[in-house]
């Protein structure tokens, strides 16, 4: 029993990341209709400015840690609006199979771009923040799983306050809904549009960085995995819903866990994730918690 | 392009093959093993360029396509091979090679057909960014299969396959694919292709039956993407599941939408160029996928039509209002 | 339309051409000059090249990086010295980026255009596994500074290795579990996609049981997982002593440090596969009161090895030499050795010289060649103590 417990807290920790990572996938799918393949690098780009930053920041202190995470996450907001500049604002009249093969020539960039300059070499991630065991009879949380699932729970709720509650939130929600009557009305297409890439990139950054603290080696491929999976979490729940993804990213990593921790099926891990996304697909598209949408011809 | 091309010159490319092949003693072994590179390159890009190009479903995939018929023609030479050897012998020792390989490779590229075909189906409801992604996961997927498969290596992989590629066997069939998609593109099925790709909802209006067409063009590039996996695997003698990942497919990728999506032609050159500039360039092999990359976004952002494309370009779908 | 096919006809003997006009020798000293490092002249009479394969970048770059240094300080010494036979030794190396299915291409280039007469590499057994049926095709001598797996020079009688086999370190880790560590119940972690990992799983596991002890849980991963808690939980619920984890660096850091996490505080412990650095950046702390068995150990006092240690600080930048640089130094001299005593770099002379070393001395101990080609030698056990490797014991064959 308490090895299903410890599975349990294993796969929740798990999911929370991807939750994180795939509310940046399910933000800008929901304004942009576009998969940003690039996403999953972010992640890796702002794990290595944590490994670079962190030197420079207290360790093993909390207030450090935070500091590391908002460095991180203001670099790589700044990274994803000009990566929206360069390369996706000018085919946005263009067929989404250019858009999409654009992304996929980004996130091969970012990676051999970091191979180039920060080596294939793992690299070890600090421990920004102070890490402990928590004992609770059999079971051990460790501080750092308790981190991550309370920064997805903060930044989860930050993200639907601003999509609910503020001028800028209600502006994504209207070019989600139809972009042309959306700037009949007023709105500034393309300053939302880069609003929303640097806030998906911030939280992949922070996914990086809280993904990289339970998982301490860092190399310019680790964000491929994660990125594919959280993807899949991000359809699983019901893409452009954000309580969607955060759904879809627990459920994921509670099944990849137990998958992973049985004896016989341990190296189908992988495989999992791909399998759920053909079957939600194939089953129910819409995701979870997505409204099953007509499509008008 | 506009008519199916003769079969008689197949018949001539094969012939040239096969003298070609009969040259082989006479040049360095590290150029021959470039050239078959080369040869199998062509074959892999020809025919995601009929799903790619043609058909406009974008896989991600291909590579494990490739991986299911290298898997499947050694298994046949390994495991069959002995005992079919000694069947043939009548035809003498090469002539039994020859059959055997034949054999593999052809079971190699039938498997991956099928495998194809259950890829394709559930592909079908799918469109862009959609199949983009499943199709890499099922690349993903692929892998991790073999990966268990402890009959077929597992993790391992196998090794010791016979070194059964030739230049007559793989620039044979790179003259057979180019043949076969040409040909195809060039009758009802080509229209058919043409149609999906360039709007489905008024193909389907028009009474074609899209979902055979987009089966169709799955399963025939998985067939040839298997050939090119057995050739593959008999160049290299040995196999293991992580070599035939997404970095792999998108390789492929590559080559089809700089040669032009839909442009046989320039997906040979782009297939030609992009083998040997690699190994040309091996002092610059840590720039390579760099380079890659800026080129896929450059050619996006200004000749979304492919490099070696010299007819009109494609008609550019706006986005509805 | 024709033209078209017969443009498709003259693309293939466009490319038939290129390659009748590129190389139309079989001899490869008229290729054009490598780029994969080294010099670019012909090998015509006064030199000797020798060919090396490593993983000098991607995830096994630490070791690729040291065998290569080893190799390069032992060649410079050489010719430093005069060369061999009165020819200077030319050294091409290329990178196989740690990636499957690179090794044959590359060291098919070794072989047939820049016409390395001997090829030395690598240290992951599945690489030296793909070379080697490259050099075993084109009956050109490997050695493998530290592959361990057996079935590596199974590949043929042109395959020959400088280090010990996993069965033998196998025996040595599961009787060091047993006498020093006292464990009777103990859990295997297996890395399915290496070889390394496979093979020496399974020897330790034969011999800890015959030795009367028992694996009481098993367990599997992937190289290139991070996220091993999983696997981890299953095998804490077993209560073994220890954990066995046959892997390479990267990932017996991050199960360790993983396993302290979740309050797993029986000590784990390795094969060679764990010696680089990166075993305690990575692992910090948890890897303290951690074992490793490896070929030697920079501690040692026997001469040989404080003069290696000594110009191999005084070339590198005072890196302090590894098992890894340790065996490629020894690989280059080896060779040599055997080329003095076949008089020249004709094969099968030089196979021959090669099979029949009885005696080489080198700093990794001394080598003898056994009937398959592997070198009998003896282990040395390091403990990680303080994010530092100090030398534990030496277990002889």
């Amino acid at each position: 029993m308490s090895e299903f417990l410890q599975q349990l807290v294993n796969g929740i920790s798990l999911g929370a990341i991807y939750a994180l990572i795939a509310l940046g996938y399910t933000m800008v799918y929901g304004v942009l209709r576009f998969i940003n393949f690039a996403h999953s690098d972010v992640l890796m780009i702002g794990a290595f400015v944590g490994f670079y930053a962190a030197p420079y920041f207290p360790k093993d202190s909390f207030f450090g840690g935070i500091g590391v995470l908002i460095v991180a996450m203001i670099v790589c907001a700044i990274m994803g609006i000009v990566i929206e500049r360069l390369a996706y604002r000018p085919l946005r009249k263009s067929s989404t199979l250019n858009v999409l093969i654009t992304a996929i020539g980004v996130s091969l960039l970012l990676e051999n771009g970091a191979q180039l300059l920060f080596s294939a070499k793992p690299r070890p991630f600090p421990q920004i923040f102070p890490s402990q065991a928590l004992h609770f009879g059999n079971m051990v949380v460790s501080t750092n799983q308790i981190a991550v699932l309370v920064i997805a729970i903060l930044l989860l709720g930050a993200l639907q306050w601003i999509v609910l509650k503020t001028k800028m939130g209600t502006a994504m929600r209207a070019l989600s809904f139809n972009p042309i009557a959306a700037s009949l009305v007023g709105v500034n297409n393309d300053v939302v549009i880069s609003f929303t890439f640097g806030l998906g990139s911030a939280l992949a950054a922070a996914g990086g960085i809280l993904y990289s603290l339970n998982y301490p080696s860092v190399d310019p491929y680790m964000g491929i995995m994660p990125g594919l999976k959280a993807f899949v979490a991000a359809v699983l729940g019901g893409i452009g819903n954000i309580p969607g993804a955060a759904l879809g990213g627990l459920v994921l990593g509670v099944i990849e866990t137990f998958v992973g921790g049985s004896e016989r099926f341990s190296t189908w891990r992988d495989a999992i994730a791909f399998a759920i996304l053909i079957l939600i697909l194939l089953v129910r598209p819409a995701g979870l918690l997505g409204k099953m949408q007509a499509e008008k011809v | 392009m506009k008519r199916v091309p003769s079969p008689l010159f197949l018949v001539g490319a094969l012939a040239l093959c096969f003298g070609l092949n009969a040259m082989t003693g006479r040049f360095n072994a590290y150029y021959v093993d470039v050239a078959l590179n080369i040869g199998i390159a062509i074959v892999m890009a020809v025919s995601l360029n009929l799903i790619n190009g043609y058909t406009g479903q974008f896989s991600l995939g291909h590579a494990g396509f490739m991986a299911v018929g290298a898997y499947g023609a050694a298994a046949v030479s390994l495991f069959a091979g002995p005992k079919l050897l000694v069947t043939f012998k009548f035809l003498g020792e090469s002539g039994s090679h020859a059959v055997v390989f034949f054999l593999a490779l052809l079971t190699g590229g039938v498997i991956a057909a099928i495998a194809g075909f259950a890829f394709g189906a559930p592909s079908l409801k799918l469109k862009g960014d959609y199949l983009a992604i499943v199709t890499l996961g099922f690349g993903e997927i692929i892998s991790v299969i073999f990966r268990n498969v402890h009959k077929l290596g597992g993790a391992l992989g196998l090794t010791g396959i016979p070194n059964e590629t030739t230049l007559f066997w793989t620039f044979g069939a790179a003259a057979v694919t180019i043949y076969v998609v040409l040909a195809m593109v060039h009758s009802t099925y080509g229209r058919g292709f043409i149609a999906v790709h360039d709007d489905e909802v008024a193909a389907q209006a028009m009474g074609i039956n899209t979902t055979r067409y987009k089966v169709i063009a799955f399963v025939i590039g998985a067939f040839f993407a298997g050939v090119g996996g057995g050739l593959f695997g008999h160049s290299k003698m040995s196999i293991t599941p992580t070599g035939f990942g997404f970095m792999l497919s998108i390789e492929y990728v590559v080559m089809v939408i700089l040669g032009g999506m839909g442009n046989t032609m320039g997906v040979i050159i782009a297939a030609i160029l992009l083998t040997l500039l690699p190994e040309v360039l091996r002092g610059l092999a840590e720039y390579r996928m760099i380079i890659y990359s800026l080129l896929l976004i450059v050619l996006m952002l200004t000749r979304p039509q492919g490099l070696f494309n010299f007819r009109n370009p494609w008609k550019r779908q706006r986005k509805a209002a | 339309m024709k033209y078209f096919c017969a443009k498709i006809v003259s693309a293939v003997a466009a490319v038939a051409v290129f390659g009748m006009a590129a190389g139309c020798s079989k001899s490869p000293s008229n290729s054009a000059p490598s780029a994969g490092g080294g010099g670019g002249t012909a090998a015509a009479g006064g030199e000797i090249i020798v060919g090396e394969f490593a993983s000098l970048t991607g995830k096994e770059a630490t070791f690729g990086q040291s065998s290569h240094k080893g190799t390069v300080l032992a060649i410079e010494e050489i010719n430093a010295a005069g060369g061999v036979l009165g020819k200077k030794i030319v050294h091409k190396f290329d990178d196989n980026q740690s990636k499957a299915g690179e090794s044959a291409t590359v060291v098919k280039k070794l072989i047939a255009r820049d016409g390395a007469i001997a090829i030395l590499g690598e240290v992951a057994s599945a690489r030296s596994l793909e070379g080697a049926d490259v050099c075993q095709k084109n009956k050109i001598p490997m050695i493998s500074p530290s592959s361990t797996n057996p079935s590596v020079t199974e590949k043929g009688d042109y395959i020959f290795r400088m280090c010990f086999i996993d069965p033998f370190q196998g025996t040595v880790m599961a009787q060091f579990a047993k006498n020093t560590l006292k464990a009777k119940r103990v859990a295997v972690l297996t890395d399915v996609a290496q070889t390394y990992s496979v093979g020496l799983a399974t020897y330790f596991k034969e011999k800890f049981t015959k030795d009367g002890g028992t694996i009481v849980a098993e367990g599997n991963f992937s190289s290139g997982d991070k996220d091993f808690k999983a696997q981890l939980t299953s095998l804490k619920s077993s209560n073994p002593e220890a954990i066995f984890l046959p892997c390479y660096y990267t990932e017996a850091a991050l199960i360790t440090r993983q396993a302290r996490d979740l309050g797993f505080t029986v000590p784990t412990f390795g094969g060679d596969g764990w010696e680089a650095p990166e075993l305690v950046t990575i692992g910090g702390k948890a890897m303290d009161n951690t074992y490793y068995s490896t070929h030697y150990s920079p501690e040692s006092t026997d001469p040989a090895v404080v003069n290696f240690v000594k110009k191999f600080k005084a070339r590198f930048e005072n890196e302090v030499p590894d098992a890894m640089a340790a065996l490629g130094y020894d690989s280059v001299y080896f060779l040599v050795d055997a080329i003095k005593r076949a008089g020249g770099t004709e094969e099968p002379k030089l196979r021959d010289a090669l099979a029949a070393t009885k005696d080489f001395a080198g700093v990794t101990g001394k080598t003898v060649m056994d009937a398959n080609r592997n070198a009998t030698k003896p282990a040395v056990i390091v403990k990680v103590v303080d994010g530092k490797f100090k030398y534990d014991s030496t277990i002889a064959p």
